[in-house]
């Protein structure tokens, strides 16, 4: 199918890095206020979905060149490796531990081995709607 | 707290998540993943003889102490499944080398074979309402994969209205969790039970236990809620339905263990009465399924259900021989279901036909498989000194003990039907003349036969050392008759 | 609140269930979306419905909310969307496949296999 929408592809190219960055913000909120791993995951494919309606198929994936069920793979491996590093702490699986810490321009900040689980849950997220939308998108 | 009660989950993960990685290299996913059975069968009974000496071991996950977080429960009887479960994935593994195709072993089968162990292993293991509900989807998950991984038409038929019928168990579910929510403020399954014990069980909580027992009795195919079994079962092959007919009915079996053992044992008079009633006809409906058919594969499908039957009426009785019985009669039907559909998987494979009225003659060419079948079949009916025996003839104490003459009288029965069925594969399948040309070599057939002689062998060291397999069955009965050796193992009060 | 949450949680099994009765796999699809939507407001209604801040150490940790029950309804809804986004395929392949959607005619019997 041929699409040859310009409002639509202009606006798509702003767009669509305003919602990246958006899922970025909320991904990295998550700890504290509402957002997260998943949410932030959807909305990241919210976006190669937009990009994906505005242009075509082959173009999206000339761009992002993924295969999305490795993501899927490399998410589930970041979460469960978190998981198990109680395993080595002798503390319980999935025991949280966090710290505070001065960073240079960020200033004071919390660091939270919750968010390695999060990355995980976020990859997952999005290779997971995106192999889905691909697989549908493919077969027409 | 102990790491270990989680390990046969997280073990599997691992595993599949690396499978995943190797999707192009065949031969390295099965090196890989019968390495990780093995370990996996190693962590199981080292946590078994770890619950044996040192009585039931948990985990509060993320640090959080029960009841305010999860809490993973190893006891002797989810450890004991857990062992098994390890022991048939092997098998089944072992076998699906040989049978599952080369394009189902291309579409992630082993990955998501692993991943169908992780639901079933934590269901086995969770001490927690909801959690054992994440679990049940996990494994649900996979097998929704598994059942239509390579796309026929059969199997895609079958999966829809598998799915839709768990889709809607599941929500079930969580709506009976959100009353029980609400009645007694929490969900670890300890604590319910504590505090249902504070309050006798008022009706209202009588009613949650019969909606958990449709939630159960649906993944567990009792007697009105089994009529999807039969052909979603059917589906799948050999390998995916052996998985099925021995792990995936017998998670909600242990289900209702745990909630009719540990949180609803007060009202027995109605609730046991009415398993015991539904028990009865889930095993009648099973037999006259088992004598109906000329189909192998329905043949012994039905005798899953009239299994499921005769396991809930053990429950249903609750005292010491029933329980007891229970578990040894559910360890074994894990082990020689698993056997029977990896048998009668050559067997359809060597004449290409799963009717039995075009098969025949075929102790000649293969004797191994026949005398493998035959001593499966025995098992399977009960005969001494099999393993069926032992776990039949307690559920039989049991019930004479509580004086329901109707339910043994049905088991009995019951066992002289699965008998005939079984016999009536190996006489129509066996012997007689061959139908048909078997060109299948039997050294292709010998490499089948292995994890099934393997199974085999182990259902009839079950049966002949029963006797010091008991120490271990009795700690499980124990601790399912006596709540409150539970209880304090989680809340370490 | 409780009872304007109950009926609207009636409403969503209602229709649930009229949609999971018809024949078309679509209309079954959406029937189970909003059998879990129900569920997961009934959730909500069955922990206590109460306006109070987050459960976080704070000023205002006296007056916190149950949760609990969100916990269990964002699980929740991650499992059904995992499940209901696998119907849809499936169903988008059991159509190309079998060439209907009708449930009616993905009968079991050796006819039509």
């Amino acid at each position: 199918m041929k699409q040859n929408d310009l409002i639509l592809q202009t606006v798509t190219k702003v767009a669509a890095f305003v919602i990246l960055l958006f899922s970025a913000a909320i991904f990295l909120g998550g700890h504290y206020s509402p957002g997260g791993g998943f949410v932030g995951g959807l909305m990241t494919s919210a976006a190669i979905v937009l990009l994906l309606l505005a242009f075509d198929l082959k173009t999206v994936t000339a761009i992002l060149p993924i295969d999305y069920k490795y993501m899927i793979g490399a998410g589930l491996l970041i979460s469960s490796l978190t998981v198990a590093g109680g395993l080595l702490f002798g503390v319980p699986l999935m025991t949280h531990a966090y710290r505070y810490v001065d960073l240079p321009l960020l200033g004071h900040i919390s660091l939270h081995t919750a968010v390695l689980f999060d990355l995980g849950v976020y990859l997952v997220v999005v290779g997971v709607t995106m192999t889905i939308i691909q697989t549908i998108g493919e077969s027409e | 707290m102990s790491n270990l009660s989680f390990l046969p989950v997280l073990w599997p993960l691992f595993t599949g998540i690396i499978l995943i990685f190797m999707a192009k290299k065949i031969k390295l996913q099965r090196w890989i993943s019968v390495f990780s059975s093995l370990i996996g069968i190693a962590l199981s009974s080292f946590l078994v003889f770890s619950v044996h000496s040192q009585g039931i071991l948990t985990l509060g996950v993320g640090s959080w102490e029960a009841p305010f977080g999860i809490v993973i429960v190893a006891d002797m009887l989810a450890s004991l499944l857990v062992l098994t479960t390890n022991i048939i994935g092997l098998a089944i593994l072992l076998h699906s080398f040989h049978s599952i195709g080369a394009e189902r072993e291309a579409n992630y089968y082993y990955p998501v074979f692993q991943f169908l162990l992780i639901g079933v292993n934590g269901s086995f293991l969770t001490g927690d309402l909801f959690n054992l509900f994440v679990f049940f989807e996990v494994m649900l998950m996979a097998s929704y994969v598994l059942l239509v991984l390579g796309g026929t038409k059969i199997q895609l038929r079958e999966s829809l209205k598998y799915i839709i019928v768990n889709v809607l168990s599941s929500s079930f579910f969580v709506i009976m969790v959100a009353y029980l929510y609400s009645i007694l403020g929490t969900l670890n399954m300890a604590q319910i039970s504590q505090r249902i014990a504070e309050v006798n069980q008022p009706a209202i909580l009588t009613v949650i236990a019969i909606g958990f027992l449709i939630v159960f009795g649906l993944k567990g195919a009792i007697f009105p809620l089994f009529q999807w079994l039969p052909g979603s079962y059917y589906a799948p092959p050999i390998p995916v339905m052996a998985l099925f007919g021995a792990l995936l009915t017998k998670v909600g079996i242990y289900s209702i263990f745990r909630t009719y053992t540990l949180m609803f044992y007060h009202d027995q008079d109605f609730t046991h009465a009415i398993l015991a009633w539904l028990a009865i006809l889930t095993i009648l409906i099973g037999a006259i399924g088992a004598l109906a058919y000329w189909d192998v594969k329905k043949i012994i499908i039905y005798n899953i259900i009239i299994a499921v039957g005769v396991i809930i009426f053990g429950i249903s009785v609750m005292n010491e021989q029933g329980l007891t019985g229970s578990i040894l009669y559910i360890i074994h039907d894990m082990l020689i279901k698993a056997a029977l559909f990896l048998l009668i998987g050559i067997m359809i494979k060597i004449s290409c036909s799963d009717d039995l009225r075009n098969m025949g003659g075929l102790i000649k060419p293969y004797p191994a498989l026949a005398w493998t079948f035959f001593i499966a079949a025995l098992s399977l009916a009960g005969i001494p000194p099999f393993s069926g025996f032992a776990g039949k003839l307690l559920i039989l104490q049991g019930a004479a003990q509580k004086g329901d003459y109707l339910g043994m009288a049905v088991v009995l029965l019951s066992s002289l039907i699965v008998l005939y069925s079984v016999m009536k594969i190996f006489m129509y399948g066996f012997w007689g003349t061959p139908k048909a040309d078997y060109r299948l070599h039997g050294a292709a057939v010998h490499k089948m036969l292995i994890p099934a002689v393997i199974l085999v062998a182990i259902s009839i060291l079950f049966g002949v050392g029963t006797e010091s397999m008991y120490p271990f069955v009795s700690q499980a009965a124990d601790t399912l008759l006596n709540p409150d050796i539970y209880i304090k193992a989680v809340l370490k009060e | 609140m409780e009872l304007l949450l109950a009926i609207v949680i009636g409403i969503l099994f209602m229709s649930a269930t009229y949609l999971m009765l018809s024949k078309s796999i679509l209309r079954i699809i959406i029937g189970t979306g909003l059998l879990s939507h129900g569920a997961h407001l009934l959730i909500l209604t069955m922990g206590g419905l109460k306006a109070g801040s987050v459960p976080l150490l704070s000023d205002e940790a006296a007056s916190y909310v149950d949760p609990l029950p969100q916990a269990l309804i964002l699980t929740a809804i991650v499992i059904s969307f995992g499940v209901t986004s696998f119907l849809l395929v499936l169903a988008y392949r059991a159509y190309q496949e079998l060439g209907t959607d009708d449930m009616e005619e993905m009968r079991g019997t050796k006819t039509n296999e």
